[in-house]
């Protein structure tokens, strides 16, 4: 029989809780998110170096081309050319350098509008689960009226009045639906950690009331917070798309919705050109799953429970 | 059986309230602080069309007076609000002698049909599913394939709804491609009326339920781990309850309360990506009219079908909120 020291009991395995490989955040869900949302990052920095995206303009390029290994295409398609690898569509474009063009732009305004949203939402929310009263009522009254506002029906009024927009200005639009939901998320966790033993001491111990929200909560609040950024990304870029497919997003520049909106207007569907909006909601698909593997895998780390339940 | 104290009615009707006046108030003001003229911008729409149009100028000046853009801007506000309140959503700019309130009309049952039987099957079906993976006695077999309903979880909507549309009505050709019924059938109660708006309104509800059952499996699955350890889930089976009795009447009966309340706040977001599905399917809902709208220019139209989605899913948030009490009673009680 061996002995079995206290120390040995109460932390049964130090030496693999400690082993760096071991921490949450390398679960494979994470990683495998992170790769795909670079994989589209990458397609849109390091793409443009090997092909010439100047060819995502109207008219650069033979229309309705098929991609190049489509063999069986019907006989009112121009043959396949390898100068353009997924084909071209009606308008004169080639499909893989509109790819390059407007992914990463996508990501830009999830991120922007994402980005403004949480800093609206760490503002409010923390403010609001912290300080109590009056503003707690007031922030949480407004937070959980402006969520049920169907957000993409107002930017569609919105936008069509506006007509002209950039991707920067949109971004600010999609903001403006962005930040409710983080402020709850913050606020109810600030309520919870606010009656813990560490925060209790803090505040015995005079910190600052900036002190504590930042030094104390912040820290145990960031696997919550990255997560419902993640979300927040995925459905600021969902926002986007749809107001593109509906022909109402920037025009000057490519985006993916708006390839969509004209593959739609063209009838490329019932044309059997799926290559047209095929390869843009690939590429959407990508970043849609990209950050939905991320923000699971973040909820991992955030709920330990969810660990290794299966799905 | 919880009640409804007068309190929580009051609070819920006021909540109700603030959301279509914070809805109604954003779409009649952030437009205006946009530079442009929408007048301006339809005339100079005409013009493009037609080459020229005679006395734009007397016409512009016709129009603002017509629509009181001439006012100062409270008072134009004053006057939307009241009209918003009472229905008069004014004539169509595009559709002259039609209002959009009979527009509205005609569309808002298409929407609600679709919209409302995709999100109840959905949250019933991504419900059960999520249980289902977090509860220890689910049969193997199933906790291996139920994962695969979520695969379209983090797709939106309107995308599906294009690959179905390729694949089934295109490829297979089991269904139409668009449209609530086919060209030439009259809109009755019978038989065959049915089974044709059922026949078009498949794909365009399936892409719905695949792609949002998922966030439903997944909140429902996190709440069923947590039941799952309460002290009252080891009691109910220690007493050698039925598993299916402990599973639907101790299980899901606690963990679905939290997923009401999400139901209630997703709303919003899930009338917007089934207006985005409709202008897919060219279904006669509220979000083909809104595409009727963009593509005319009609800001009447759209600002009226937006008003009504607003006032739409706050209604049915209220509709939620008022049901919740007796679901959950504990929340009538809990001073706020």
């Amino acid at each position: 029989m061996s002995t079995v020291t206290i120390e040995q009991l109460a932390v049964p395995d130090k030496a693999a809780r400690w082993n760096r490989w071991d921490s949450p955040w390398l679960n494979p869900k994470l990683i495998g998110g992170f790769l795909l949302v670079m994989f589209v990052v990458l397609l849109g920095v390091v793409g443009p170096l090997f092909w010439d995206i100047t060819l995502a303009r109207v008219a650069s390029s033979p229309l309705n081309l098929p991609p190049v290994w489509v063999k069986d295409a019907p006989v009112f398609f121009p043959p396949p050319d390898p100068a353009h690898p997924l084909g071209t569509e009606s308008n004169g474009r080639d499909i893989l350098a509109l790819l390059m063009a407007a992914a990463p732009g996508s990501l830009r305004v999830g991120l922007i509008a994402a980005g403004l949203g949480m800093a609206i939402g760490i503002l409010l929310g923390f403010s609001a689960g912290f300080l109590g009263g009056w503003w707690d009522a007031l922030v949480r009254t407004i937070a959980d009226s402006v969520i049920t506002i169907p957000s993409l029906a107002v930017l569609i009024v919105i936008s069509s009045f506006v007509r002209q927009i950039d991707l920067n200005n949109m971004a600010l639009l999609l903001a403006l639906f962005a930040w409710p939901g983080p402020t709850r998320l913050i606020r109810a966790q600030v309520l919870s950690l606010r009656e813990r033993g560490y925060v209790q001491m803090a505040r015995l111990s005079g910190a600052s009331t900036f002190d504590i929200m930042f030094k104390e909560m912040m820290p145990n609040l960031l696997p919550y917070l990255a997560a419902s950024f993640t979300g927040n990304v995925s459905a600021n870029i969902l926002a986007a798309t749809g107001l593109e497919a509906l022909g109402l997003g920037p025009t000057r520049i490519p985006t993916l919705g708006m390839t969509i909106f004209y593959s739609i207007r063209a009838a490329a569907i019932l044309r059997g050109m799926w290559w047209w909006w095929g390869f843009p909601i690939l590429m959407l698909v990508i970043i849609f799953s990209g950050l939905f593997l991320i923000a699971v895998g973040l909820d991992e780390i955030a709920n330990p429970r969810l660990r290794g339940v299966q799905a | 059986m919880g009640s409804l104290t007068v309190g929580y009615v009051v609070r819920r009707l006021g909540m109700f309230f603030l959301t279509v006046w914070l809805g109604t108030t954003l779409i009649f003001f952030i437009p205006r602080l946009a530079p442009g003229d929408p007048v301006a911008a339809m005339v100079s729409r005409m013009s493009a069309q037609s080459g020229t149009v005679a006395n734009s100028a007397e016409m512009i000046a016709s129009w603002r007076k017509r629509f009181g853009l001439d006012e100062p801007i409270m008072v134009q506000y004053l006057r939307y609000i009241y009209n918003a309140s009472t229905f008069q959503l004014g004539p169509s700019l595009a559709h002259f002698p039609s209002n959009v309130q009979d527009m509205v009309a005609r569309a808002f049952p298409w929407t609600l049909g679709l919209l409302g039987l995709a999100t109840l099957m959905s949250f019933i079906a991504g419900n059960v599913v999520g249980a289902l993976l977090a509860w220890r006695r689910t049969p193997g077999l199933a906790r291996a394939l139920l994962p695969a309903t979520l695969t379209f979880t983090s797709i939106p909507p309107f995308m599906l709804g294009i690959l179905l549309i390729y694949l089934f009505a295109f490829g297979l050709k089991w269904f139409p491609f668009s449209g609530a019924y086919g060209m030439g059938s009259q809109v009755q109660w019978s038989w065959s009326f049915i089974k044709d708006v059922i026949q078009h309104g498949t794909l365009p509800a399936l892409a719905i339920v695949i792609t949002t059952m998922g966030f439903w499996a997944l909140g429902m699955r996190g709440m069923m781990v947590t039941t799952d350890g309460e002290d009252y889930m080891i009691l109910a089976q220690a007493k050698g309850l039925h598993p299916s009795r402990v599973f639907w009447l101790y299980g899901v009966r606690n963990a679905i309360l939290p997923q009401v309340t999400a139901l209630a706040l997703s709303l919003g977001a899930l009338a917007g990506g089934a207006v985005i599905v409709e202008y897919i399917f060219t279904y006669p809902g509220m979000g083909y009219l809104l595409y009727d709208g963009i593509v005319n220019g009609d800001y009447t139209l759209i600002q009226g079908v937006v008003y009504f989605l607003i006032v739409g899913v706050a209604l049915a948030v209220l509709i939620i909120d008022l049901i919740y009490p007796l679901l959950d009673p504990r929340i009538t009680y809990q001073k706020k």
